[in-house]
């Protein structure tokens, strides 16, 4: 085993297959033993435009994207918009190539197709190579690939480049692409991979890499899975059969999964005219008694606002995804932010009533979305599960026995015909599905073609078989029992207490707390801190509404201060903490990227550090420190 | 067995079946055109030997949303225009149950247009029946969008300048497979044109022309109106997509021009219904989905055994 990580970069245009040689190259390592955890950048366009994707491979566990990387393998643009300099957007042809040479570590290689790409248009590319120690291979992957494929299997050339110079065993790839493959191109596919791979092993001497991958060995069978996947498997293990949505990135993954699997297994997806008759589409099932889904991203989640206030009402099980990207208005498509969170728990009129989850890794995304399910049903109340760009497409290696779990298609508090004979009814026949007293605040509910079951669900105030009702002492008891099951399912969330975690020395002085898909990189981020002597740990908080009042107070009253790292412009989690808690302002600092990209643990790092602690301006505007009240 | 045993049971109703035998009495102003509804509808239901319990009413928000507060069924009021896509999954959901869709001409045509255009598209096996007076009534009497050309209220204070939209012209083109117009003032005609449209294969599209006395008082009572299907004077095959396009048109115009037309204007028995259709390429289940999660003997599929593999 060894102690060092590879994290390589593979970069070229929209179209260019980036993707999914990253992904097969991933499962290629995890399947050879290795960590891996993949970022991806991309642009909202279909054919062009730099995009790259990053593989973290270690022996050991990763939770983030990690910082910088150290393999670069810059295939370059194909579907370059304008590749003249003048351009507005600049040569985008080379930019797989520049535009990722700031983040490279010192010593890290670089392997660009030479066939595509001229080093030389690159001001300074020569001396910074000098500068920062790279190892430069300049290969012209394009023709290796003409010669006995396409042009697009250069990223199979890049690939077997890359394994020749990082020592990494051929046929732990080929393997891989030949589960992957169709025959038809896997024959040309194999022989460019050979062919490079030779080159390689000749022409160079990669005797002594340069970076190279380590090795390992897992413990249990893993599977490699994104945010999206966990969140989707999530929902069918509930028993969630019906899913009606509109398109929108990057709400689109658990859409796209759904809508695949759902035929086989019976179930029914509709893709609809919009996301406000999807979410009607999902109230309309699960009133119906079929458990049911739907989901956008911030600006079709705008849409949902009314349908979810309809559901909390009427009190139809509800479980919304929301994927948050940057916003406002349509924002930045392809990128993560966190700026959606009170969008998501206050948005329709009225006082909102419903569950909020932020799930902080792909296991996570997976109980979640159940437990998002279970509660849902029980309670008859709307379930979100939040999450953004960033954790729905990252894929990483999960223990398949993650899933190893049992079915749940149990659909809450439902009568059936035998128990409506005894349930009471109003003197034409109507079933009080809206009793006033009920033990736990659920008042069960019948279903549309049970004997004995008619009411009327409305979105106005209504009596206890359904009828429209402006009385007074009736709204007090409605509003009151329907507010009561939040507190009953924070109880019930105490109770299991699994869902938010604490990581680090429980006596730490200093805290870190965040939210989401932050977690994993704020956890890493302490690590750092830790190593250098610092005493921190850290809270991420998956349950946003109902919020863990007590559990985040415990945390608070545990540290002299704490930063609250967010991926918002307006510190919108430090402002929850402190509207929940009603005060600790004077104890937290925030963090605040927004810049398009997910925090890695270095940003975190040097905020805490040189922000926090020492009281000094951050060198750059790629992030942004708050301090706390009164400074 | 069926979970939902009220689902396709022989029943002989009466139509005080659908009456609720408990206030609430209706907030309908008297001489509104809505009670036609609400005794079209009541009648067809009997006539049809439907259960209370089989029914399922979904509705807008407006005067006509509050019809399925006053029959006798499963109801769901919605949300302002939302009431197809409602009623579409549930329809969806359980195929058994016999579902009925309802809003005002601003709920259908306006504010929920996009839904309607799309349920008519899809051809869904539901009943989607408009209360067209030709104005929003809840609100106190502000243009619609069939509000005729030049029409004053208070949101218009200079005349609508706008022409009014064409329901039937609108469900044709966007693909709904029974089209018809009935009014308040035509009780019989009403009742057997509800009774047809439930008993269609599809989606039934009923522009329900419904007098509102208090705010649209200088409007017409819909009164005489004439059968276009019994009526010499206007031959058309309703059969016919072209004949029929032609037969809509000239009764979107006569009614501003005074000449009440109703009737069936199209019907397209041979299309399949989207259920149908969705079953065809595989994407529905052939039992009721609903039945599915009463079920005991069903075993549930799991994440675990299949769809695992392929992230390995």
């Amino acid at each position: 085993m060894t102690d060092h990580e590879l994290i390589w970069r593979i970069a070229g245009g929209s179209g260019d297959g980036i993707a999914s040689t990253s992904q097969n190259f991933a499962k290629a390592l995890m399947r050879a033993g290795l960590h891996v955890f993949t970022h991806r950048h991309y642009p909202s366009r279909i054919r062009g435009g730099h995009t790259y994707t990053e593989v973290r491979v270690s022996a050991d566990p990763v939770k983030s994207r990690g910082d910088g990387y150290n393999f670069l393998l810059a295939l370059g643009d194909s579907f370059a918009r304008n590749p003249s300099e003048g351009a507005y957007y600049g040569n985008e042809e080379i930019k797989p190539l520049s535009e990722n040479l700031d983040e490279l570590d010192e010593g890290g290689v670089i392997v660009y197709d030479s066939g595509l790409l001229d080093a030389s248009e690159i001001e300074d590319f020569d001396e910074r190579v000098e500068e920062n120690d790279w190892h430069v291979y300049d290969i012209d992957l394009r023709t290796i690939a003409r010669e006995h494929g396409r042009e697009v299997m250069r990223n199979t050339a890049g690939v077997a480049v890359t394994c020749a110079i990082a020592g990494i065993e051929p046929d732990v790839i080929k393997s891989l692409m030949a589960d992957a493959m169709p025959d038809k191109i896997l024959e040309p596919n194999l022989t460019v991979f050979d062919d490079a791979y030779e080159m390689v092993q000749e022409e160079y001497d990669v005797e002594a890499p340069d970076v190279s991958a380590p090795t390992g060995e897992h413990d249990e069978e893993q599977v490699l899975l994104s945010g999206s996947d966990a969140i989707a498997y999530g929902a069918i293990d509930e028993g969630c059969r019906f899913i009606a949505g509109y398109p929108m990135t990057p709400w689109t993954e658990v859409f796209t999964i759904m809508t695949q699997n759902l035929p086989e297994l019976g179930g029914i997806s509709e893709q609809v005219e919009d996301e406000i008759a999807a979410a009607a589409l999902a109230i309309g099932a699960s009133h119906a008694g079929v458990k049911a889904m739907s989901g956008s991203s911030g600006g079709g989640f705008s849409l949902m606002s009314e349908p979810l206030g309809l559901a909390e009402i009427t009190e139809t099980p509800l479980v919304l995804v929301e994927a948050m990207r940057a916003g406002p208005s349509t924002g930045m498509p392809t990128k993560p932010e966190q700026s959606d969170l009170e969008h998501v728990l206050y948005t329709s009129q009225g006082d909102s009533h419903r569950i909020v989850f932020a799930p902080g890794t792909a296991a996570e995304a997976y109980y979640q979305t159940r437990k998002a399910f279970q509660i849902a049903y029980e309670y008859q109340i709307p379930s979100i599960v939040l999450y953004d760009q960033k954790l729905g497409g990252e894929l990483s290696n999960v223990p398949a026995s993650v899933f190893d779990e049992e079915p749940n298609a149990d659909l809450g508090s439902v009568l059936t015909e035998a128990e409506l004979e005894d349930a009471p009814h109003d003197d034409s026949g109507k079933y009080q599905r809206f009793q006033h007293d009920t033990e736990n605040g659920v008042s069960p509910r019948s279903l549309p073609g049970q004997k004995g079951g008619r009411y009327l669900a409305t979105g106005n105030e209504h009596m206890p078989a359904g009828h429209i009702s402006e009385s007074p002492e009736n709204r007090v008891a409605q509003m009151n029992r329907r507010m009561q099951k939040v507190d009953n399912i924070r109880a019930e969330l105490d109770a299991d207490g699994e869902f938010n975690t604490v990581h680090g020395d429980e006596d730490a002085d200093l805290g870190l707390i965040t939210f989401g898909s932050q977690q994993g990189t704020v956890e890493e981020a302490a690590d750092v801190l830790n190593e250098k002597g610092h005493s921190v740990k850290v809270l991420g908080v998956s349950e946003m509404m109902p919020f863990p009042k007590q559990e985040v107070a415990d945390f608070l009253d545990s540290v002299d201060e704490a930063l609250v790292v967010e991926m918002t412009a307006s510190a919108q989690f430090r402002g929850l903490i402190s509207k929940e808690l009603g005060g600790y302002g004077d104890q937290m600092s925030s963090l605040l990227k927004y810049n398009g990209n997910p925090f890695e643990p270095a940003d975190i790092v040097e905020g805490f550090e040189t922000a926090l602690l020492e009281g000094e301006e951050l060198p750059d505007n790629r992030t942004k420190f708050v301090p706390k009240v009164g400074e | 067995m069926s979970a939902f045993s009220a689902i396709g049971e022989e029943t002989e109703q009466d139509q005080n079946e659908f009456t609720p035998g408990l206030e609430p009495q209706p907030t309908w102003c008297p001489g509104c055109g809505d009670f036609g509804v609400l005794k079209a509808l009541k009648g067809a239901a009997a006539e049809l030997g439907l259960s209370p319990d089989e029914m399922m009413v979904t509705t807008g928000i407006g005067c006509s949303g509050k019809l399925n507060s006053y029959f006798n069924s499963y109801g769901f009021h919605t949300i302002h225009g939302r009431s197809l896509p409602i009623a579409r999954a549930a329809k969806l959901a359980n195929p058994g149950l016999t579902v009925v869709a309802a809003g005002g001409d601003g709920d259908g045509y306006g504010i929920g247009g996009n839904h309607f255009m799309h349920t008519a598209r899809e051809n869904h096996d539901i009943t989607y029946i408009v209360f067209n007076n030709e104005i929003f009534g809840l609100t106190k009497g502000q243009t619609s969008p069939t509000s005729p050309m030049g029409h004053k209220s208070k949101t218009q204070p200079h005349g609508s300048a706008k022409t009014p939209l064409r329901p039937l012209s609108m469900s044709l083109n966007s693909g709904a497979s029974y089209v018809a117009r009935t009014a308040a003032v035509n009780p019989n005609q009403a009742k057997d044109i509800i009774v047809e449209a439930i008993q269609h294969d599809g989606f039934s599209h009923v522009d329900f022309l419904t007098q509102c006395p208090t705010w649209n008082k200088d409007a017409r009572q819909y009164v005489p109106y004439i059968d276009i299907n019994d009526s010499d004077d206007y031959e058309f095959d309703n059969t016919n997509r072209s004949e029929a396009s032609e037969m809509m048109f000239e009764t979107e115009n006569a009614l501003h021009e005074g000449t009440v037309l109703t009737g069936r204007y199209y019907v397209d028995e041979d299309r399949p219904s989207y259920q149908q259709e969705k079953q065809r390429i595989g994407e529905m289940p052939e039992e009721p989905l609903a039945e599915r999660y009463f079920d005991d003997s069903y075993e549930w599929e799991r994440t675990f055994d299949n769809f695992l593999d392929k992230h390995k």
